[in-house]
């Protein structure tokens, strides 16, 4: 029974302090972005790293979403003889949800896991430290450009989701289901709200990035730097950065539209 | 070092030691595997925080300084060669030594170019400079990795297990190197090893460290000829001696009667 309670209270306490450590190592990532912009050339490699390699997941997963949707759209809407609102179920769904919490997942899962790994590795093979010693600070030369980076590219991959996934819808559509290509846009110009939709979905790809990126990089630079740590950062990041996404997807969801 | 404690969770690595490591001269620190002199470097270093005691490097106190402060220590007077050597993956040989200088000074390219060069023909590799990491050997890692500690000549170099790996025409020119360096340029060495004639042959005191103290200390001469049982079975290796080959456990027979118990169950 003792044992019991000692094992929860030092599993409780463990979370506390790994919740402390990455509230100061954020922190720290702040305070270090000024130097990014004296070493522009760290960020584009990271732009280049963690959003262009994430494009092609990108581009397939909104083309296949958009599709899908699209069908599913036409099988329940024909039965109420208003099949013509495809674009507008398509167009709703993907700008204000499925976009950024996709492009959250998505990139939780590629970029997110390379960034743990990636930094677990130079942790592991005392990359960093010897950065230490060498008196350059890891966390401006290694984590700050991979962190802006992060938060820079997911709104931009989540614009080109939403692109590609109204494209797929347009492709079934129109192509496929033979529906007018007059009606699909204006359906979608006349009812879809700039700021309401477009902007809202933006703000949460923001705010996706910004927490998945941060849980990436904290869980390589915190990891153990044995084998079994290594996965186990890399894994806790896909998790707990897809479970991240979809928590706060729910909560900027009530806030945004006043629920 | 004055009164330096350190432990890693219940285990004390290190118990109220005290060390002085003389400006140009080279240091050894000796000692059996797992004593903590790789951790010693990194406190010496800043990059470890000891529970009691100080560090004083270049009159500095390292641990009560901020981290910028201890940044700009680091980068005026220290100097390390990892055990592992610690290259940048994704650099070249070349670009490896070069970052350093191309971090902390302000200087041409074509500057720097001559000084990686003229660094890497000191370790005997100025014809590897396009290879990357994952090209090279353990030995040739940690010459890399040498070139890149001297590259701002810093005042103090530490030293982690430099011979380790290295074939014996290397590892004789990075005795020679070591001794050089220390004694042309006035460096101050501080050298980690377990090769007991190499650094002993180059250094101009020893402190053997065991148990988290410092069991003996003095020239190469004294600690050759010391009295001390224990000091006279490290360095000469002596299988026999009050250091336990084994890690400390139950008698072999009852191991061995435990599991035939456990067999007949």
């Amino acid at each position: 029974m003792f044992n019991w309670l000692q094992s929860i209270g030092h599993s409780t306490f463990d979370r506390f302090s790994r919740v402390g450590r990455g509230s100061l190592f954020l922190w720290q990532c702040l305070l270090s972005l000024t130097y990014v912009f004296t070493k522009p050339i760290l960020l584009i490699r990271q732009l280049y790293s963690v959003g262009v390699q994430t494009l092609l997941i990108i581009l397939v997963a909104g083309l296949f979403v958009g599709m899908v949707l699209a069908l599913q759209a036409y099988i329940v809407l024909v039965d109420f003889g208003a099949e013509e609102s495809i674009s507008l179920m398509v167009s709703l769904s993907i700008l204000r949800e499925l976009g950024p919490v996709f492009t959250g997942l998505l990139f939780a899962g590629r970029a997110g896991s390379a960034l743990t790994a990636e930094i677990g590795l130079m942790k592991s093979t005392e990359q960093l430290s010897g950065m230490e010693m060498m008196a350059v600070n890891p966390m401006k030369y290694i984590i700050a450009p991979r962190f802006l980076a992060g938060v820079i590219s997911v709104p931009l991959l989540t614009a080109i989701f939403m692109a590609v996934a109204v494209l797929g819808g347009y492709f079934v559509a129109i192509e496929m289901l033979g529906q007018y290509e007059g009606v699909f846009w204006s359906q979608l110009q006349i009812k879809v709200d700039f700021y309401e939709d477009l902007m809202n979905g933006m703000i949460k790809s923001l705010v996706f990035g910004f927490v998945v990126v941060w849980i990436a990089v904290f869980e390589g630079y915190d990891c153990v730097p044995t084998s079994e740590g290594l996965g186990q950062a890399t894994t806790r990041t896909v998790v707990h950065g897809s479970l991240a996404v979809l928590g706060l997807d729910f909560l900027l969801t009530a806030l945004m539209f006043n629920v | 070092m004055r009164g330096l404690s350190f432990s890693r969770g219940n285990r004390v690595i290190f118990d109220n030691i005290d060390m002085d490591i003389r400006q140009g001269q080279v240091t050894a620190i000796m000692g059996p595997s797992g004593t903590g002199k790789t951790t010693l470097l990194k406190l010496i270093g800043g990059q470890l925080k000891p529970y009691a005691g100080t560090v004083h490097v270049a009159g500095e106190n390292v641990h009560q300084l901020s981290p910028t402060a201890l940044y700009d220590l680091r980068r005026r007077t220290m100097g390390m060669l990892f055990q592992s050597g610690a290259l940048l993956t994704d650099l070249s040989v070349f670009d490896n030594v070069a970052f350093p200088l191309r971090e902390h000074t302000r200087l041409p390219e074509s500057a720097i170019r001559h000084l990686v060069l003229l660094k890497l023909e000191v370790v005997g590799l100025r014809g590897a400079r396009d290879l990357m990491p994952a090209e090279l050997s353990g030995g040739m890692s940690r010459r890399v990795a040498l070139a890149r500690a001297i590259a701002l000549d810093p005042e103090m170099i530490l030293y982690d297990e430099p011979f380790t790996g290295q074939d014996p025409i290397s590892k004789g020119v990075l005795v020679k190197l070591i001794h050089d360096m220390n004694h042309a340029l006035g460096m101050t060495s501080v050298v980690v090893s377990h090769d007991v004639d190499e650094a002993a042959s180059i250094s101009d005191y020893i402190y053997v460290i065991s148990g988290g103290k410092v069991v003996e200390h003095g020239t190469p001469m004294n600690i050759k000829h010391s009295g001390s049982d224990w000091v006279k079975q490290f360095m000469g290796g002596l299988a026999d001696g009050p250091v336990p080959f084994h890690y400390s456990s139950q008698p072999m027979i009852d191991d061995l009667m435990a599991s035939s118990n456990e067999g007949r169950k």
